[in-house]
């Protein structure tokens, strides 16, 4: 927020270019229309004192209604360039902006899972809708502004100095004193209105906060505390607000002072050459209304001034996300229209860790292989890896060393589209979209018939409850599906997975919620309606992968064990760990 | 702001300005606010009025200075030291204003920001009384926006729009009479026109409010979308979805710009209008007085100042539209924050007493209850907890285990039946002293912006950093809290994003552990933490629970095996209870989910 003079504007118009240039005419006639105000703005005065000069010297009324009919044909100009200058320059801003969000939208679903995970959601949000607003904000400003404020400057300027050159020269003392006063308040003034932001962020955040929690306040009896805190930073924030108004309301008082200051000089001169030199008193009240339109067209320019530094933030934070180099593309895939028919999957000596920088590796030196059609299951305790594990399958993230082999080949050489698309996956976060049941999982095939649906929910377990709703497949899903119970966002989650008939299907503990009866059955059912694809399922529960062909036990980051579960339970001290920490569970079953 | 604003965070434009409904009473209420800065009030009230009056009379003064010393009417010389003195008469005219001016604005500020912040501090006070049920049926994004957009057109409407309405009014008033000292026929030719503007300038707001509604619908979409897409981007990602939602976006983009268009411009055109109107005056008063001159003998230094004073008069005029919009969205948004104020806060009745020493002693005798009193959750339900004991409650979602932890804790009261602790009905303990004896593990982990150290404290205020650390270890959380950057004194942010629900979870019982309370209550309160941890935390858990009237809430049964008594609850009511060998043994609901063989879900 704080004051960004416009660096490297060049860098950042090269950036804009592409949606400036298809409205190039627009952003051209826009402002053009505009200077049809100034024009009227200035000529207007000349007429009127035309009138009266001519009209009442010589009394002749006719004259006076030609001059006011020549006065309201220049009005019905402003009008109409007003009107015009409006409408082009708004649709200039508002149509550049809509390209720009698009293209923002555009840039982050390119960007991989590690670029979402630099920047932070709610910060891809701020960016795409504030930031955004912003920008068109200060260009339609500019726009209309463009013209108007150096138009009125030079048109004042001139008629000035046709006035009076002499007179003219108080504003090479006034201009530099109101430059200098208002950069002095664009210095001081505005990192304190970035300090104010700061505080009321954060002070809103803590309210957002103290309301999401509420229950925790509330049964920990803290009201006190948490209204003594409040307060605490709502008087800080009232001082950091009052500190950052006082700078600014000096503002209104020095351009009044600069007015005043310009009027009594100029009579002050004006007056001593109207009395010594004979100057006419009229020209002296004209010389006077230029000059205030001069300073006004400053300070206008000054405020584009303001509005530009502020947008500024903006625009760095727009033009950081469309920067962002996308880490993971398939630009050079060797193998783009291969796709992939069986499903084996390899893992050579992978070694992973999310940023280059951090020494400790995520996944350290994996190696192992699963046949097409087998189901594998991985075990391993928070934090061991296994989600990270199986995202290199679908190449969500790349490896820092090793390779991820499908079918054979380097994931790297398959086009993302032909990977992705093979590999059904539910993640472990997952989230179904605002639309109707069948619109969710649809996701898996666009063009799914209303048996294939019904076939993958069935499978999933989902089509009972489903068929329960009033509306059925039809029934609307909140944002985020919150309307759906735990359980059954799951099942749906699946179903969508399933209905992508993929070759290699992940479940990233993503039956968590779902009783274990529900999940055997599901299981059960992958054994017909997947029975060629390779599974591949991590689990808390022993329960849930005790009967796959192969079992990858994860401890920090390497395989710890691997084989059926026969196998581990003799040979994988960590597996019996995890398998006695639930076997109460076996006793019974 | 939080990562996620939440539904709040476009709330300042969402639909129509809505007006208020009482509008005297709220903007009597709101005025309460500045009760305390009256004297200030009033001191910027005079420097309104000074500074208006200086800039009028500066602006009439100038006549007089001309005519007397520059270039008298009478063809007498120029009277420089007169002129002299003229301008310093106008530069201390000029000097008042500007003085007047400052201090107008700055009292005003001070006024503004005061009452803003005694709003928001009234609101968060009443807020924190308010009951459980509020929370429940207003989403987070919707009390936000109280604070956030509400408050921010209040602080608009006292920081500017009131200065300036005063101001306005002022030289509307001051102007006129001057105007009609000046001319009384040219008077009524400027006020003509008056109405004039009013009707169109209605007439444009009104245009564009309504292609405004339709703008903000669409911006909502957008938003919407952007947010609901970003936050599941990699499901997107996984499903090869980005095609298809670039597309669906473009759409809504596309019709948010055509929306924006119409609203912007309907918007836009106010200026140049008003702007023009003003010009049609300017010329109708000078064709007007210019031939009152020729036909009348009205003299030509009188039509010069006339004409400014007419330009001078419609400025005001054409603002005053806007600044009612403004004055009106803030009594609106007072009227929100003061209903949110005016809602019942948690009853007390007279009755209520603090309790001492609680043994722990629970009994829940006969209770029915429902959110609605149409639809009951818990019907009948009795429960018996002797000192110490492990009570577990058991059942699918919905039926009403979790609404038992509500109605211990007095966050909902019960329709009927009661609960006792220690043989007093929990109706009669202070809300305060009942809670600070019952301590609760909730399954939505919440943490606060601050340290760990800090939010583990949250359980006991007065604990020391040992006694934290101990409680730590007593939930097995010391281990990770370790190995974060700055151990206990590790920042968490935005809920603790950068830690995992397991050990957010852990952290809570952490809090838990911390405080002293006789009964505790654990709402799935290990529901992420994976199977090893737990096991590894089952002794510090049981001893966080010896001692302690303990009600356990979990979904993976192999928790409560241990349980004194468990209670399978379906539809609100209790179908089976028994130790968990007992209902094992009766080979009933209990079994069947202990089993697999039915769904819990």
């Amino acid at each position: 927020m704080c004051m960004q003079y416009p660096k490297g504007l060049d860098n950042k118009l090269k950036h804009y270019w592409k949606y400036i240039k298809p409205y190039g005419l627009l952003f051209i006639f826009g402002p053009l229309l505009m200077l049809t105000e100034v024009l009227g703005e200035i000529v207007l005065p000349k007429i009127m004192s035309g009138m009266i000069n001519v009209g009442i010297v010589n009394s002749d009324p006719a004259y006076i209604l030609g001059r006011a009919g020549l006065m309201i044909g220049f009005i019905c100009l402003m009008i109409i360039g007003g009107v015009g200058g409006h409408y082009l320059s708004i649709k200039a801003s508002v149509y550049f902006s809509a390209d720009l969000r698009k293209d923002l939208f555009k840039k982050v679903q390119e960007f991989s899972f590690k670029n979402i995970d630099d920047f932070s959601t709610g910060s891809l949000v701020t960016r795409l809708t504030n930031d955004i607003t912003q920008m068109q904000n200060l260009i339609r400003m500019s726009l209309i502004m463009a013209m108007r404020a150096p138009g009125m400057l030079i048109g004042g300027l001139i008629m000035a100095l046709s006035i009076n050159v002499e007179l003219a020269k108080v504003l090479l003392y006034v201009i530099p004193c109101l430059a200098a006063a208002i950069a002095a308040l664009l210095r001081w003034g505005f990192p304190k209105f970035g300090m104010m932001q700061k505080k009321l962020d954060a002070l809103n955040s803590s309210i957002q906060e103290n309301i999401t929690n509420v229950r925790v306040v509330k049964s920990f009896v803290r009201e006190d505390f948490e209204i003594e805190k409040f307060r605490k930073s709502n008087r800080d924030l009232m001082e950091t607000t009052l500190n950052a108004l006082k700078t600014v309301v000096f503002t209104m008082p020095v351009m009044m002072l600069a007015m005043n200051l310009t009027t009594l000089l100029i009579v002050w001169n004006g007056g001593q050459l109207v009395i010594g030199s004979g100057m006419q008193v009229g020209d002296l009240t004209a010389f006077t209304t230029y000059i205030v339109q001069i300073l006004m067209s400053l300070m206008m320019l000054s405020m584009i001034i303001m509005q530009f530094s502020r947008a500024m933030a903006s625009s760095r934070r727009i033009i950081e996300v469309l920067d962002t180099e996308v880490d993971l593309t398939d630009d050079k895939a060797a193998h783009k229209d291969a796709v992939i028919s069986s499903g084996g999957v390899e893992f050579r000596n992978v070694c992973f860790r999310y940023y280059e920088s951090r020494k400790e590796n995520v996944l350290d030196n994996i190696s192992f292989k699963i046949e097409p059609g087998e189901t594998v299951g991985i075990i391993g305790t928070t934090g061991s890896g296994k989600t990270t594990l199986v995202q290199l399958i679908p190449r969500l993230y790349d490896v820092t060393s090793g390779e991820v082999l499908v079918d054979g080949v380097n994931v790297k050489d398959y086009s993302l589209e032909h990977l992705r698309t093979a590999v059904g996956m539910v993640l472990q976060k997952n989230v179904l979209f605002s639309g109707t049941i069948r619109d969710n999982l649809k996701w898996g095939d666009e063009n799914a018939t209303a048996e294939e649906i019904e076939a993958a929910a069935e499978s999933a377990q989902a089509h009972g409850f489903v068929s329960g709703f009033t509306d059925g497949y039809e029934t609307e899903l909140d944002q985020g599906g919150v309307n759906v119970s735990g359980g059954q966002k799951q099942r749906l989650c699946i179903a969508r997975a399933l209905l992508k008939k993929p070759k290699i299907l992940i479940l990233d503990d993503s039956t968590s919620a779902v009783d274990t009866a529900t999940e055997a059955r599901i299981r059960e059912a992958f054994k017909t309606s997947l029975k060629d694809s390779t599974k591949i399922i991590i689990s808390q529960r022993i329960n849930s992968v005790m009967d796959a062909d192969k079992i990858i036990v994860l401890d920090d980051g390497r395989v710890a064990g691997m084989g059926t579960h026969e196998e581990l339970l003799k040979t994988s001290s960590s597996y019996r760990e995890i398998y006695s920490s639930q076997t109460d569970m076996k006793e019974v079953s | 702001m939080p990562p996620m604003g939440g539904p709040g965070r476009n709330a300042r434009n969402s639909g129509p300005i809505k007006k208020p409904k009482n509008t005297k009473a709220a903007l009597k209420r709101l005025m309460g606010y500045t009760r305390e800065d009256r004297g200030r009030m009033v001191f910027a009230f005079i420097c309104v009025l000074l500074s208006s009056a200086s800039t009028l009379t500066a602006s009439y003064m100038l006549r007089p200075i001309i005519n007397n010393f520059i270039s008298p009417p009478d063809g007498s010389p120029g009277d420089i030291p007169g002129l002299l003195r003229g301008l310093l008469v106008m530069a201390a005219v000029y000097l008042v204003g500007v003085a007047a001016t400052y201090f107008q604005s700055r009292t005003m500020i001070s006024v503004s920001q005061r009452a803003l912040s005694r709003i928001r501090a009234e609101l968060f006070e009443k807020m924190q009384r308010l009951p459980v049920r509020f929370f429940d049926t207003h989403t987070t994004g919707e009390v936000m926006s109280r604070y956030t957009n509400d408050v921010d057109t209040i602080g608009e409407m006292l920081n500017n729009t009131i200065v300036q309405i005063i101001s306005g009014t002022i030289s509307i008033v001051g102007t006129l009479c001057l105007m009609l000292y000046t001319n009384v026929w040219l008077t009524i030719v400027t006020l003509v026109m008056a109405p004039i503007m009013a009707k169109v300038g209605t007439a444009i707001a009104a245009r564009s409010r309504r292609h405004f509604g339709a703008q903000q619908e669409a911006l909502g979409e957008v938003n919407g979308y952007i947010e609901e897409h970003v936050t599941g981007q990699k499901v997107i990602k996984v499903f090869c979805h980005e095609d298809k939602s670039v597309e669906e976006f473009s759409e809504l983009n596309d019709k948010l710009r055509n929306a924006q268009v119409m609203a912007q411009f309907a918007g836009g055109i106010m200026g140049p209008a008003m702007n023009a109107m003003s010009q049609v005056n300017y010329t109708l008063t000078s064709c007007v007085g210019a031939l009152f001159c020729v036909l009348r003998g009205f003299d030509v230094g009188g039509l010069t100042v006339f004409v400014n004073f007419s330009r001078q008069f419609s400025r005001p005029i054409n603002e005053f539209a806007q600044q009612l919009t403004i004055v009106m969205s803030a009594l609106a948004g007072a009227e929100r924050v003061f209903n949110v104020m005016d809602i019942e806060p948690e009853s007390v009745s007279e009755d209520e007493k603090p309790v001492d020493n609680v043994k722990g002693d629970v009994v829940i005798n006969d209770v029915t209850f429902g959110y609605n009193p149409d639809k009951m959750i818990l019907k009948d339900v009795s429960i018996y907890a002797h000192p110490g004991q492990k009570i577990a409650l058991v059942g699918s979602t919905g039926a009403g285990k979790t609404t038992i932890t509500n109605l211990i804790t007095r966050f909902y009261d019960i329709d009927k039946g009661e609960i006792t602790v220690d043989g007093v009905n929990i109706e009669n303990i202070t809300r305060d002293s009942l809670r600070k004896n019952i301590a609760v593990v909730l399954q939505d982990t919440h943490l606060f912006t601050g340290t760990v150290m800090e939010n583990i404290r949250y359980g006991r205020l007065d604990a020391s950093d040992d006694e934290v650390r101990a409680a730590a270890l007593t939930s097995s959380a010391h281990g990770f809290i370790r190995h974060l950057p700055d151990g206990y004194d590790t920042v968490l942010e935005g809920d603790g994003s950068n830690l995992s629900q397991g050990q957010r979870q852990l952290l809570n019982i952490a809090r838990a552990a911390l405080s002293k309370a006789p009964i505790l209550v654990l709402d799935e309160a290990t529901s992420s933490v994976d199977t090893m941890t737990e096991k590894h935390i089952n002794d510090g858990m049981d001893k966080l629970m010896e001692n302690r009237t303990t009600f356990v809430i979990a979904h993976r049964l192999s928790t409560i095996r241990n349980a004194d008594a468990i209670m399978v609850l379906e539809h609100g009511e209790i179908i089976e209870r028994g130790t968990h060998e007992e209902l094992l043994a009766k080979k009933g609901r209990y079994y069947e989910l202990y089993t697999g063989i039915k769904e819990l879900d």
